[in-house]
Formats: structure tokens, C-alpha cells, sequence
């Protein structure tokens, strides 16, 4: 199961947080402090998962930005490698550049994919689907 | 208030969003359903999703499952009655839709995977059409086939296979194809194939397929790329306990990888060392895990590491000293974040000791020398756990080292008591060591200087210690006797009556004093002062009886349950404690003989959590264990001899090649510190006792009145009837001793005699398959045989009851049930026939112990002859002792004929059986309604043919034996009770076709099961 879904950049900002199990607003902020400083401080030729407390890290970074996902240990490490990896390409093809000015954007892609700590879809055409209604609604 | 009122605006908004047609809207209105939803409101949209699963486009349709799933999560028994949707679900003719389904099928199945292997072989067909490449192209991940959707299928195979071969069989073919076409190298399927791995490995195993996972397990721990490197290492350590040569085959990359500058790497690989950990390698693998330690910061990472060290310990220690040392290490390392645990098993198990006398002396010897010399070191730093434990091990045993002075163990206590990091909670600790040591000495000035020293104390807690150590002193004949050498195991007597204070009691009597009344009865004295104020009918007190009667079974005042009754029988033996050490927190001061002053085992000894960061300590105290295990290995000057040596200490003993061993022992591992079975028996009965209690609670009346009644064997009913009675309040009595056989009568069962053939098959038709629908084969036989159903004889014939339908039946003996329902059980009615042409002799019919289920009087019965051709007819009344829809009750019958029979049975029992229409005024039920707490509600679609209220009502009254209190306009109160005397309350209200329930009872799975019933009832009729 997915316990929360992060992206930072690499002055420890949070730029997008998800959480798919309650966690308290100030325990949060402590939380993604933490889990910034586990990633920032392993080198590229170490391993992208991280025991972290009772769950793991899965984290993967992109030019400045460090995308994690906190995971239970029934998850499947590697899928949620990929499913990062997915989530990126997904944001790739719906936004021609800088992604950072439609946040809301980006929470609507999340939330089509990952639902209560579960995959639920990884298809892009579908994910970006209803998307691009909502784009057709605006403009008309 | 405002943000809830605020929330609850949004969600009737979203309501409405969900009836629009707008493709969006309704489509976001789902998202939103499934990610934040309160439970309450499930009711009121579940239809409107419902019909969102007919919806022609696809992304509705897979939303509505989303959210449908969201809804199994935080409420299952409210979607229970839509299982076939979700089916439908399943077999959608678009792929993303039926993968939604799936997350609801893994939870299912993961609570409870018997109930879908029939299911296996659609996921095995679907699997097989995924990875063939059957789905549209727009699946593809990087051109695998939705690989998400194969993982998550992946998954429930493995649950459904598990442990069953049969149904292993069938996925055997799409595991091999699986395995076969992921090859591409890609991380996706490398994650895929790691899913084929732990599947293959779950379920009935086929040589075939394990050899190649093995291969494939090989593949990543050996790959240079460093996240399949980890999760190699992380398969392994899934695979290896099933298969250990595995580890044999790796071992050179297991030693790598311990090494690895990677410490996740390093973690991953001691977590799979311990898993094959055995007695020869323990000494190589507890190193590996203390180094790694002494790297760790992080507090979690600690914990559990030193957990596992303390268990490896205490399973497999080689000898004494090793044992001790790692003790130490742990101790030091852990500091006071260590599992409580830990020092108690430790402490409990220098105590107990082992079968072999001698052995356990030196251990202890040891344990105390090795305590001495750190204590030596003047400014060291321990954690308070490890002074707590050193103190109690000095105190109990330092008087067997003869060759240190206890002077001077004394003296060092002293200087311990003065030190500022030590708390108050340790200082108790080793004041009682102390005291101890005290007690066989002849006179110590060390003492002296301690009593003088903290007499004037600011610290109560010590000031009151000194003072007792000083009147011990005074008595030296007194405090030997109070503190008997290596007395911490024996057994202590608690007088749990208190019978020493019956005189002090009777005394006071005698002056005029109160007698004592428990709690509740002081309550129930105190609501029926304040009726006799109010001049108001009294019918209120039903939650706080209820709840209360659930404590006076605990009033034992050692804070012991010994499920003692209090009345006055002081005389009773008192109870044995069996194990002293587990009596933490609980403080004895009062034996037989009167004040005990407190064991110093004892004292203290709650474990708060202490935090106090103890990474610097560690360094000094992992040095000595490594000596002999290091100097081996420094003798070697080449890198690679080095790691050779230690794969061959590791993993000796491991599989069959175990030949490899360069300095294991010859010896089968064995358990060294085996824990006494006494301990299990003890924790055994505590978590009994635990239960009890707690389910004591939630069913107040059922279990108080239960033991009473098991003990009266005739189980006559009057008696039965002044004991309900006598634990539920007035309002209870009334209706159960003098109200409820009228208007049982009255209400629901005169009317449900007349069609009583008609509505108990319709009523028990799905839910007592097997007893009322046996198969028409079974029945034509024994209709041949037998000529003679039995059937009920006069007296029970008039009340309501169930057909005779055949259990089961071998030559000689036919067994026949049938059902009576009377007022204050359900009356199980068994006929034994006699099929042979001679009497069968001592026929013994037993009913098993059930979860669920009390029968009350004995659960046996015996025959001591069955005429021949003739038909013997036995009676046994059952409650419902914990709640459910459903429950089988088995049993079986033995007799001899030629040879011995045992004929198998078993009887499916209904909630419906247990209950009862419950009949009250309006009034009665508007207090009733107020006092209980548990409620939940529903809205249920009414049927076209019940469109009136008073339709509806009379269906429930009909085949939910509910009592219909009053109707007024479009609302109705119903009332009913779960034998022998758990009210539940239900309010009913009409609009728009929807039927509102609202249940209350002070039983809180009770509504839940009823609200089931009712669905079931108003979906058939």
C-alpha cells in the first residue's frame, strides 16, 4: 500500500504532498523534512529504496526535483519505482514545460492514478482522459 | 461545527453532482466519493452509485467501483449485500474497469480467501490474456502489457494458492508463461518477475517453476544495478526459509553485500542472515548485526536490530560467557528504547534457569562478575535499563561469587545511588538490591552510611526505603525470612478473598458501619432514589446495568481477575500466582499472614519509556565477544581467504552441504535457553482471562447470566428466568418474568402459528440451506426406510417451530432436528431413530464447544438404550453467545453396534433464531432509545409490492420476529431482543420510496447484523 506521495525539490521545499493514510498537519512537516534529508544525503550509485522507520522510501530524482513515495512492506518496490517513472511521462505529455504553475493539474493526474494508497490506473490516454474535458469545458 | 456543517454541504452538493448527467461532473463527484467519505453518509448515495455501474462509458463505471471499494474499506457489512456487482464488476467487458474491481477482490481475499477459489480460474484467464497481449495497445508500459494489472494479479494468485494444491494446479501454466515472457530488460519487469517469485514461492510448490524463480533470483543478486541487487537480496530473504541451499548457492554475493557501502544493502542482507541463522553460526551472524549497529543512528533501525540479536541469543547461545556478553552489548547499544521485554526476558529467564542446576550457577556467577568489572569503570554511562537489570542480578545472586567482598558491591551501589543520570526509577532498583544484599550480610557500614544518607531524603519514594531497610536491619532474623536466597521464582499465595480482614470487617459491622455494596448496585440504588423524586416511571437505567454488570465479576482487589465471586465466602483457599515475574505493576501487599512488604524483584519494575540517546555507548561493550571470532579471522592476510572463512562460518549447518564448516560443531543445534512451558501456560491463561474480560464488557448480560446457568444442570426454567432477571434491570425483568410470554403469544407468535409452514421456509430458506433443503435423494431414501418421521411431541408442537428435517444417518441410527423457538431460547430438538431390528446400547450424542454459541445445561447426552425400531428424542436449549449473521453448530453421535460409530453432524444456526419480539410501551422505548449508545443507520429500497409503511413494517414483524411498538404518520418503532435479554431498537421512516432504518442497541454488532437481516428480507419479498 501507498502511504503518501511526495515531490520535493532539492532545497527540501515540498512542491505537491499526498497523503493516502492520516497523518497530522505538523507531524507532516517533520515527516517530509526527514524523509528529504534520507534521500538528499544518498549518492546516485546507492540504492533508491530506504528503510525509513516501519515503512520504505522510494524515491527517484529528476534534474532538481525528488519525487517519493512512502510505501507499507507489501508493496512492491519496483512497481512504484516504475510507477514514478509513469507519473513523470504523464506530466511530460500533458505539459509542454514547466509543470510547477498548475499544481492543481498535477493533483487531478495523481488522483486518477493512485486511490487509496492503491495503483489504480497507469493507462496515460485514460489517466489524461478526463483532463482534457475539463480543458474543453474551460475554453468553450 | 462549522467545518463539519461545511464537509457535510460539500458531500450533498457532491449527491447532487452524482444525479447530474454532465459526464464531468459526475465524474468528479466519484473521485471525490472514493477518496473522502464519511461513513455515515455511505446510505444515502450507495444507490445512486449503484446505478453508476450500468453507466455506458467506461470511466464511469470504473469509478463507481473506486469508489465502491472505498466503501468496502471503511464500512464492509454496508456493501455486503452487492457482492454479485462486484462480479459483475470483474467480468466488464473493459479491461480498466476490471482491474478496479480487483483492489476489492485482493481485500476480500486477503480477509478470507476460501470463499473465492472459485474465482481462480477467471484470474488465471485474465493473467493469461494480459501477458499475451490481448488488452489494447494504450496498456503498454514501455511495451510490457499493463504490468501494474499483471503485479496486483499476480498477488492474488499467490493468496488463493497458498497452502492448496488443487487450486496451485491451475496457475502453474501462466506462472511458467509469465516468468518466460518477461525477458526484456527493463526494471518493469524485472518488478514483475519479482511478484512471479514471491507467487511461486507462496503457493504448493512445483519443482519445475522453483528451479527457474531460483535461477531468476540468481539473475538480480548478482546484477550490477543496485535496486535489483536489493531486491534479489530481498526475494532471497522470502525464499530462503523454504529453501536454505539457495543461501548455499549465493553465499559468496551474501558476503559481498554484507560489506556493501550501501547501508540499506547491508540491513537488507543481516535481515536475510537471520533468517538462517542457526547454533553454529549465530556467534558470526550476532557480530555482523552489533557492527552494523554501532554505525546506525536511526532509533527505529536499533530497535528492531536489537530485538533480533536478543532472540538469536537466547535461541542458540554457544556457552555462558557469549550469552552474557551479548547481553551486555545489547543492553548498552539498545539503551532504553529497547523492547520492555527484553530485560524481562532476560532477568526471567537468570531466574528460572534451565533443568541443570549447576549451569544455571555459573551463568548467574558470570552475569555477575561481568556486572562488577563494568561497574568498576568509574564514569561510565549506562543506560537505566541496563543499571535496573545489573541491580536486580547483584541483588539476587552476588552472594554466589564468594571471592568479592558484598562490601564492596555495596559500595559501588552507594556511589550508583549518588550519580545524577541515574532516575529515580532505577534508584529503587538498586535500593532494593540493597536490601537484598543487606539481608545476608552480618553488618555493613555501608548501609549504615546509605540509611543515615537518605532518611532525610527529599525523595518519599527513598525516604521510605531507607526506613525500611533500617527496621530490617533491626530485625536481621525477620529480614532473612522475608528475603529468601533465589526465592524470586517460587510461587506466591494470594489470598484473594482478603479473608484476614473479615474480623476488621465484621468489627466494623458490629459498630454499625455499612455494609459494602459494589458499584453498580450503589447506582441502581441511587437512579431508584431519584424515581421515587421524579414520581416518573422508572425505565432508564438499562445502559448503565448493562455496563456495569459487566465489572462485578472484577472486584478482586489485587487487581487480579480471578473471576472470584465476592459474596462472603472469604474462606476459600486463596489462589495461586503462578509466575511471579509476570505480576509487573501489580503490588502485593497484602499474603495471608498479613503486610508483605514488597518483593524487590518487583519493585518498580513498570518500564517507562525512556528516551536517552546511548550511541556512544556502544563501542566499548562490543569488543570482547568479537576476540576469538576476529583474531581467526585476522590470521588470514588475503581479502578473498578472509571472506571465504566467513561464508564458511556462516552458513554452516544450512542445508545439505553443511560439510563446509570450518569451526562449527559437530553437534545438531540445539535450543539452548528453552523457555519453561510454565511461562506459556500462564500467558495462555492470562489472554483467556484478557478475553473474558473484554468481551465480558461488550456482552454484559450474555456472560454473567451464562456461568450461573451452566452450573445448574436441569436447567430449569424459573430458576433461569430469576437469574436473567436478577443481573438486567427492572425494565428487563418485567418483560422477560411477566410481559413477554402473553405478548409473545399476543403479538408475533399466534399470528405466525397459523402460517407458520409458509413463512419459516420463506424465512429460513437462504440462510439454512442445508438443514431445510436437504437433497431430494437423501430425502427419498430415508423416506423408504423409515417409516415413521418423528415429530414433535404435544406440548412443543404448539409453539413456533421448523420442519423435522434429517442431520445425517448411517445403518443403524437417523438423526432428525428440529427447531423450537420458545420464548427464552432456541429449543434444539433431536430424534435419535433406531433403524436396526435390535436395541442399540449407550448411544452418546455431544455438541462441540462453538464460537458462537452457548448450549446451556451440558453440552452432552446420553441414551443408555434405543429400542429397536423406535425413536428417542432429546432436548437442548442454545443462546447466541457472540453475535453473528450465521454460525454452525457441530456435534456428533457415538453408539456401538458391532463395532464403534461415530456419526458427524452439524446444524447451521441463524441470528433470526435468537430473537425475540420485545414488547413496550411508546414511552419504555422513547427512554430505551436515549440510554443506548450504539446506532446505525440505512436506507433500503422498498419493494413496489410493500409501498406502505405498514406493509413494510409487517414483513419485518413477520420474519424478523420484531415487535411493532407504535406507527405514527410515516414513521414506526420497532422492538426486539437477542436472547436472553439484549434489546435492540429500530425507528423506521418512509420517503420516496426509501426505507430509513435506525437501530439502536447497547450490543454494538447487534444493529449490524439485524440492518443485515432486514436488507435481506426486503430485497426477497
Amino acid at each position: 500500500m501507498i502511504k503518501f506521495f511526495l515531490m520535493v525539490n532539492k532545497q527540501g521545499q515540498t512542491r505537491l504532498s499526498r497523503y493516502y493514510e492520516h497523518v497530522d498537519i505538523n507531524k507532516r512537516t517533520i515527516l517530509e523534512a526527514e524523509v528529504i534529508k534520507n534521500c538528499l544525503s544518498r549518492s546516485k550509485d546507492q540504492c533508491s529504496f530506504i528503510e525509513y522507520k516501519d515503512f520504505k522510501l522510494v524515491y527517484r530524482q529528476y534534474a532538481a526535483l525528488f519525487v517519493v513515495v512512502g510505501i507499507n512492506e507489501t508493496e512492491n518496490e519496483m512497481a512504484v519505482y516504475e510507477l514514478i517513472h509513469n507519473f513523470v511521462e504523464v506530466l511530460d505529455k500533458y505539459f509542454s514545460r514547466v509543470i510547477m504553475f498548475n499544481l492543481d493539474r498535477v493533483h487531478i493526474i495523481l488522483d486518477e492514478m493512485v486511490l487509496n494508497g492503491c495503483i489504480v490506473e497507469t493507462n496515460r490516454n485514460r489517466i489524461l482522459a478526463p483532463l482534457f474535458v475539463l480543458d474543453k469545458v474551460a475554453e468553450s | 461545527m462549522q467545518s463539519s456543517l461545511h464537509s457535510k454541504e460539500i458531500f450533498w452538493r457532491k449527491e447532487l453532482d452524482l444525479q447530474s448527467t454532465n459526464l464531468v461532473e459526475v465524474c468528479m463527484a466519484l473521485t471525490i466519493v472514493s477518496q473522502i467519505f464519511p461513513r455515515e453518509m455511505i446510505p444515502a448515495v450507495l444507490p445512486l452509485i449503484e446505478d453508476k455501474l450500468q453507466h455506458s462509458k467506461e470511466i464511469i463505471r470504473r469509478k463507481a467501483v473506486q469508489a465502491l471499494y472505498k466503501f468496502y474499506l471503511i464500512a464492509p457489512n454496508q456493501v455486503q449485500h452487492i457482492h454479485d456487482k462486484f462480479r459483475k464488476a470483474l467480468c466488464d467487458r473493459d479491461a480498466g474497469v476490471m482491474a478496479a474491481s480487483l483492489h476489492i477482490y485482493l481485500q476480500m481475499i486477503k480477509e478470507n480467501s476460501s470463499g473465492y477459489k472459485d474465482l481462480t480460474g477467471s484470474f488465471v484467464t485474465i493473467l493469461k490474456q494480459v501477458v499475451g497481449g490481448k488488452l489494447p495497445i494504450d496498456f503498454n508500459y514501455h511495451s510490457v502489457p499493463a504490468p501494474w494489472l499483471q503485479i496486483q494479479l499476480l498477488r492474488i494468485l499467490g493468496l488463493l494458492g497458498k497452502d492448496d494444491p488443487r487450486t496451485s494446479e491451475l496457475m502453474y501454466d501462466v506462472l511458467d508463461e509469465s516468468l518466460r515472457r518477461a525477458e526484456i530488460n527493463h526494471n518493469i519487469t524485472y518488478a514483475i518477475l519479482f511478484e512471479c517469485v514471491q507467487t511461486v514461492y507462496t503457493i504448493h510448490p512445483k519443482s519445475e517453476l522453483l528451479e527457474k524463480a531460483a535461477k531468476c533470483i540468481g539473475k538480480f543478486v548478482l546484477s550490477p544495478k543496485i535496486n535489483l541487487k536489493y531486491l534479489g537480496l530481498k526475494a532471497l530473504t522470502y525464499v530462503i526459509q523454504q529453501d536454505p541451499n539457495l543461501a548455499l548457492q549465493h553465499q559468496m554475493t551474501i558476503i559481498e553485500c554484507l560489506d556493501h557501502p550501501d547501508p540499506i544493502i547491508k540491513r537488507e542482507t543481516l535481515e536475510l542472515l537471520y533468517r538462517i541463522t542457526n547454533g553454529h553460526n549465530v556467534i558470526v551472524i550476532v557480530q555482523k548485526m552489533l557492527d552494523y549497529l554501532k554505525e546506525s543512528k536511526e532509533e527505529y533501525a536499533i530497535i528492531n536490530l536489537v530485538g533480533k540479536i536478543a532472540e538469536l541469543a537466547e535461541k542458540y547461545a554457544p556457552d555462558n560467557e557469549w550469552f552474557i556478553q551479548t547481553m551486555n552489548a545489547v543492553f548498552s547499544v539498545g539503551g532504553d528504547v529497547v523492547h520492555p521485554d527484553i530485560p524481562n526476558n532476560f532477568l526471567r529467564l537468570l531466574a528460572e534457569g534451565f533443568d541443570d542446576g549447576k549451569e544455571d550457577d555459573q551463568l548467574r556467577m558470570y552475569a555477575v562478575k561481568s556486572y562488577l568489572t563494568l561497574l568498576e569503570e568509574e564514569d561510565a554511562l549506562y543506560p537505566q535499563k541496563f543499571l535496573q537489570v545489573m541491580s536486580w542480578v547483584l541483588g539476587e545472586y552476588s552472594s554466589l561469587v564468594t571471592d568479592v567482598d558484598p562490601e564492596v558491591i555495596l559500595a559501588k551501589l552507594h556511589s550508583l545511588l549518588k550519580k545524577t543520570f541515574v532516575t529515580s526509577e532505577t534508584k529503587v532498583w538498586i535500593m532494593a538490591a540493597v536490601t537484598k544484599i543487606a539481608s545476608h550480610t552480618s553488618h555493613s557500614k555501608t548501609v549504615d552510611k546509605l540509611i543515615q544518607e537518605f532518611s532525610n531524603s527529599l525523595d518519599t519514594c527513598m525516604r521510605q526505603f531507607a526506613f525500611e531497610l533500617k527496621h530490617l536491619c533491626e530485625d536481621k532474623a525477620l529480614m532473612k525470612n522475608l528475603l529468601p536466597f533465589d526465592a524470586s521464582c517460587t510461587d506466591m499465595v494470594v489470598d484473594a478473598s482478603l479473608s484476614f480482614l473479615d474480623e476488621f470487617v465484621s468489627e466494623g459491622l458490629g459498630r454499625g458501619a455499612a455494609p459494602y455494596k459494589p458499584h453498580h448496585q450503589r447506582q441502581e440504588e441511587k437512579l431508584s432514589q431519584e424515581k421515587a423524586l421524579n414520581f416518573e416511571p422508572y425505565g432508564l437505567s438499562f445502559a448503565a446495568s448493562v455496563s456495569s454488570s459487566g465489572i462485578t465479576g472484577r472486584q478482586s482487589p489485587t487487581g487480579l481477575s480471578f473471576g472470584s465471586d465476592m459474596s462472603g465466602n472469604s474462606g476459600e483457599t486463596g489462589h495461586k500466582e503462578t509466575n511471579t515475574l509476570k505480576l509487573e505493576g501489580v503490588h502485593k501487599l497484602w499474603g495471608k499472614e498479613g503486610y508483605l512488604p514488597k518483593k524487590e524483584n518487583k519493585v518498580g519494575k513498570e518500564n517507562e519509556p525512556q528516551t536517552v540517546s546511548c550511541g556512544s555507548l556502544l563501542a566499548r561493550q562490543v569488543g570482547d565477544p568479537s576476540a576469538s571470532q576476529s583474531d581467526q579471522v585476522a590470521s588470514l592476510s588475503e581479502e578473498d581467504k578472509e571472506k571465504q572463512q566467513l561464508a564458511s562460518t556462516l552458513f554452516t549447518g544450512l542445508g545439505s552441504s553443511a560439510g563446509v564448516s570450518l569451526m562449527g560443531k559437530a553437534d545438531t543445534a540445539t535450543q539452548k535457553f528453552k523457555r519453561k512451558s510454565k511461562i506459556n501456560e500462564t500467558q495462555n491463561s492470562e489472554e483467556a482471562s484478557d478475553f473474558q474480560n473484554s468481551a465480558a464488557s461488550d456482552f454484559g448480560p450474555l456472560l454473567d447470566t451464562v456461568p450461573i446457568n451452566l452450573e445448574d444442570c436441569e436447567g430449569n426454567v424459573h430458576t433461569r428466568l430469576r437469574k436473567v432477571s436478577l443481573c438486567s434491570s427492572d425494565i428487563v425483568e418485567d418483560n422477560l418474568a411477566f410481559e413477554t410470554p402473553q405478548s409473545l403469544k399476543k403479538s408475533g407468535l399466534d399470528d405466525r402459528l397459523s402460517d407458520s409452514r409458509l413463512s419459516q421456509s420463506s424465512l429460513f430458506a437462504d440462510s439454512n440451506i442445508e438443514i431445510f433443503q436437504p437433497s431430494p435423494s437423501a430425502h427419498c431414501e430415508s423416506a423408504s426406510k423409515i417409516p415413521l418421521v418423528p415429530s414433535l411431541p404435544e406440548e412443543l408442537q404448539q409453539l413456533t417451530h421448523s420442519e423435522v428435517v434429517e442431520l445425517c444417518q448411517s445403518d443403524a441410527l437417523a438423526l432428525y432436528l428440529c427447531k423450537v423457538w420458545t420464548d427464552d431460547s432456541l429449543l434444539l430438538t433431536v430424534f435419535l431413530s433406531n433403524k436396526t431390528n435390535s436395541a442399540l446400547n449407550a448411544v452418546n450424542l455431544m455438541f462441540e464447544e462453538a464460537e458462537h454459541f452457548q448450549i446451556l445445561e451440558s453440552p452432552t447426552y446420553q441414551f443408555p438404550v434405543i429400542e429397536a425400531q423406535s425413536v428417542e428424542r432429546c432436548e437442548k436449549r442454545v443462546w447466541m453467545d457472540k453475535i453473528c449473521t450465521q454460525g454452525i453448530l457441530s456435534g456428533s453421535i457415538h453408539y456401538q453396534s458391532e463395532m464403534d460409530t461415530r456419526l458427524e453432524f452439524s446444524v447451521t444456526l441463524s441470528l433470526l433464531d435468537f430473537i425475540r419480539p420485545m414488547a413496550m410501551t411508546t414511552e419504555d422505548f422513547g427512554k430505551l432509545w436515549l440510554s443506548l449508545s450504539n446506532d446505525v443507520k440505512q436506507n433500503i429500497k422498498m419493494s413496489p409490492s410493500q409501498d406502505s409503511l405498514s406493509a413494510a413494517l409487517n414483513t419485518l414483524q413477520q420474519k424478523l420476529k420484531l415487535h411493532i411498538v407504535d406507527i405514527i404518520g410515516n414513521e414506526g418503532i420497532l422492538a426486539c431482543q437477542l436472547l436472553p435479554s439484549v434489546p435492540c431498537l429500530l425507528h423506521c421512516r418512509t420517503h420516496s420510496g426509501m426505507l430509513a432504518l435506525w437501530f439502536r442497541s447497547p450490543c454494538s454488532a447487534l444493529p449490524d447484523g439485524l440492518l443485515y437481516q432486514c436488507q435481506k428480507v426486503m430485497e426477497e419479498s
